[in-house]
């Protein structure tokens, strides 16, 4: 079992023609994912080391089936780009690009959630059920399937948990990147509902960071839902001076909110084990299974 | 990209919103001229930060004389870490009441949100805590903005909190329909994650002014602002071509690094936000203090090692540097032969402390010792290292 998705999913690449595109288009094939297109406005026709490439969302959707699209495009145009794959009725969006304006996602958030479809990102590193499907630039050899769900803001850190539980004999049903800018799709709260659904993941990993109060939501859900297996979550940047953007858009503490205490404390008093390390986390996972 | 009040408000008046009439003085006698062609002007330091009233930043004059002394005092000051450079002379205010219109990201929501409230003057935050029920707040449809059913519904929420302009409210909402759909465009128009009138004066003969003026825009969106920004640069710099920043940080954005300077003498470098923000959390538990946040970003290339290292250097505060690379598909040997070119060409003599994972890790960490740096296995003993290494070294 997994969540978003699995080997089911048929994955279309908006900007495939990019260099980000087409490397990492590569690396999701060579990692078993099914990709049945590219989109590339103007190059309509012309394929991709076999990938055939349309012109528009709307023709690659109704030539090949594609349920999931990653997007790579530049941050002038990547809005639309989420925009166009909603209105084609793909039922998920990840989108890898970071520095799309805040603007434009406040705008394309909007348009996805009217939709009814699910947008992941943007300036995430995508999703990955291992022995399935990955869906952006996650590192492919550190995945090994198990019961771990892992959800998080930061890519590396992501890895970084990933490849240490990889390490300790504990893989993961998916690990699911929902990015570092501050108007994102998924949130922490959606992603643990799924995990919550999902009958194999049997703990869940939080990877949290400054800026923002989605984790605190998250404890929120954690509490409130009556979400019955163990989490273990870690947060970074509980050194960083308030009122500067650390890296992330999103990782800002602005007066008294997004600071990492208040995020350690919200979760703690949901039940979860708060890891200072990423050895940390490993164990603590390890004591939960 | 943060604008002076003084830049602000030529955006609001541009716009239609009513400020009073100033003048940009850099020179005591500029401000000395501004009082003689103005009369009773407020006398104001333009800073990127807050705070500057409490600071003496502000002083209202009634001759020029006065404004003279008073610019001269200002004009030396350095507030929140910036030298002031200019000071804003304006025509002085009768005050009837103080308001609060701003519109900043809600980030909960994931949406703009306008706010407004009768409780102007001072920290909108600060009211938030005391007394949330005077603050109203509308959050637009964002295609179709604000509409002015819903500004007129905020303004009376906020307006019965003020009881002394109760037989007034129907006129004054309908001023507040026009101001805020004029600061919303402002804020659309120019990508601003804020955009905020405080104090929104209302004078005694009940018209609406733009005391104060706040904007922010968005540094994912500078590319659509290029002209703003040259503009801001010129205005802003001083006669040493310095804006007031942290001069590191004006020089890594220079050299289009991503690095935020801090107070230690441990150098952070490493690849990923989330990571580089954990390397200082590591270094801060193992008893050290980060000079910086540097994040080399995705990949690792050696060449991106080599121009951070030496920026991190820059800082003569630096005593050793912790690089943390997680490598996911990059060769451990590759970025352990990057670091080492780094060293050498650079000629660094400080510590050097790798943390590296990726195929080929341990080739690489038998490079990194046969050169003579130092490597680590996992990111804690790494962070105990350097702070073992740069202690003794003091």
């Amino acid at each position: 079992m997994s969540v978003l998705v699995d080997s089911s999913s048929r994955v279309l690449i908006q900007g495939i023609t990019g260099r980000e595109g087409g490397f990492h288009t590569e690396q999701m094939r060579a990692f078993g994912t099914t990709v049945v297109a590219g989109v590339s406005p103007g190059k309509g026709g012309l394929d991709a080391n076999g990938v055939p490439i349309f012109d528009t969302v709307a023709d690659a959707v109704a030539a090949t089936g594609a349920n999931v699209s990653g997007i790579f495009v530049p941050p002038p145009f990547a809005a639309d780009a989420i925009m166009e794959s909603a209105a084609s009725g793909i039922p998920l969006t990840v989108c890898i690009t970071e520095g799309i304006p805040i603007h434009d996602m406040i705008r394309a958030r909007a348009f996805v959630e009217r939709r009814g479809t699910r947008l992941l990102g943007p300036n995430c590193p995508g999703l990955v059920t291992p022995g399935q499907c990955k869906v952006g630039i996650i590192p492919n050899h550190i995945n090994i399937p198990g019961p771990v769900g892992i959800v998080g803001r930061s890519g590396t850190l992501t890895y970084e948990v990933i490849q240490g539980l990889g390490q300790a004999g504990m893989g993961q049903t998916s690990s699911v990147g929902i990015g570092g800018d501050p108007v994102l799709g998924l949130s922490f709260s959606d992603v643990l509902a799924l995990f919550a659904d999902d009958a194999q993941t049997r703990a869940v990993v939080m990877i949290g960071e400054i800026g923002g109060s989605d984790e605190e939501r998250g404890a929120d859900f954690i509490r409130t839902s009556g979400f019955d297996k163990p989490v273990v979550a870690f947060i970074s940047g509980r050194t960083a001076p308030p009122g500067k953007r650390m890296g992330h858009a999103g990782a800002i503490i602005s007066g008294n909110t997004g600071t990492a205490q208040s995020k350690i404390d919200a979760l703690t008093a949901a039940g979860a084990a708060i890891a200072d390390t990423i050895e940390d986390v490993v164990r603590l996972v390890a004591g939960r299974l | 990209m943060k604008l002076l009040e003084y830049q602000a408000k030529q955006q609001f008046a541009a716009a239609g919103i009513p400020v009073p009439q100033g003048r940009l003085a850099r020179t005591p006698a500029e401000a000395g001229a501004a009082a003689r062609e103005l009369g009773r002007v407020a006398v104001k330091a333009q800073v990127p930060v807050g705070g500057r009233g409490k600071a003496g930043g502000i002083a209202v004059v009634d001759t020029p004389e006065e404004a003279e002394r008073e610019a001269t005092r200002i004009l030396a000051m350095d507030i929140g870490g910036y030298p002031v450079r200019g000071v804003w002379c304006e025509t002085g205010l009768d005050i009837g009441a103080e308001f609060y219109l701003g519109v900043t990201l809600d980030r909960d929501r994931r949406q703009l949100a306008v706010i407004f409230s009768a409780a102007g003057g001072v920290e909108i935050e600060q009211v938030a805590e005391d007394a949330p029920e005077k603050i109203a707040t509308l959050w637009p449809d964002p295609f179709a903005g604000p509409q002015p059913y819903e500004i007129r519904q905020m303004a009376f929420a906020a307006l019965a909190h003020a009881p002394q302009l109760r037989a007034d409210a129907a006129r004054l909402a309908a001023q507040v329909v026009g101001l805020t759909e004029k600061l919303y465009s402002v804020a659309v128009s120019l990508d601003a994650v804020t955009c905020e009138i405080n104090p929104l004066v209302l004078t005694p003969d009940g018209s609406f002014i733009a005391a104060d003026g706040k904007l922010e825009v968005d540094e994912n969106a500078h590319y659509r602002h290029a002209d703003l920004a040259a503009q801001l640069a010129t205005d802003a710099t001083g006669d040493d071509g310095r804006t007031g920043d942290d001069a590191y940080e004006v020089e890594a954005q220079r050299r289009g690094l991503t690095y935020v300077h801090l107070d230690g003498n441990i150098g952070c470098i490493g690849n990923g936000a989330g990571l580089v923000m954990n390397t200082l959390d590591l270094v801060k538990q193992q008893g050290g203090e980060p000079a910086d946040f540097l994040d080399v970003g995705g990949g690792a290339s050696a060449e991106k090692v080599r121009a951070s290292l030496e920026m991190v250097l820059l800082d003569p505060a630096v005593r050793g540097v912790f690089i943390n690379i997680f490598g996911g598909i990059t060769r451990g040997d590759e970025v352990a032969r990057g670091v080492i070119a780094a060293r050498d060409e650079l000629h660094i003599t400080k510590p050097l402390v790798v943390r590296m994972t990726g195929t080929r890790e341990e080739e690489g960490r038998a490079l990194l010792s046969a050169a003579g740096i130092t490597p680590a296995a996992s990111a804690t003993e790494a962070a105990a290292k350097i702070v073992a290494l740069t202690r003794d070294q003091s």
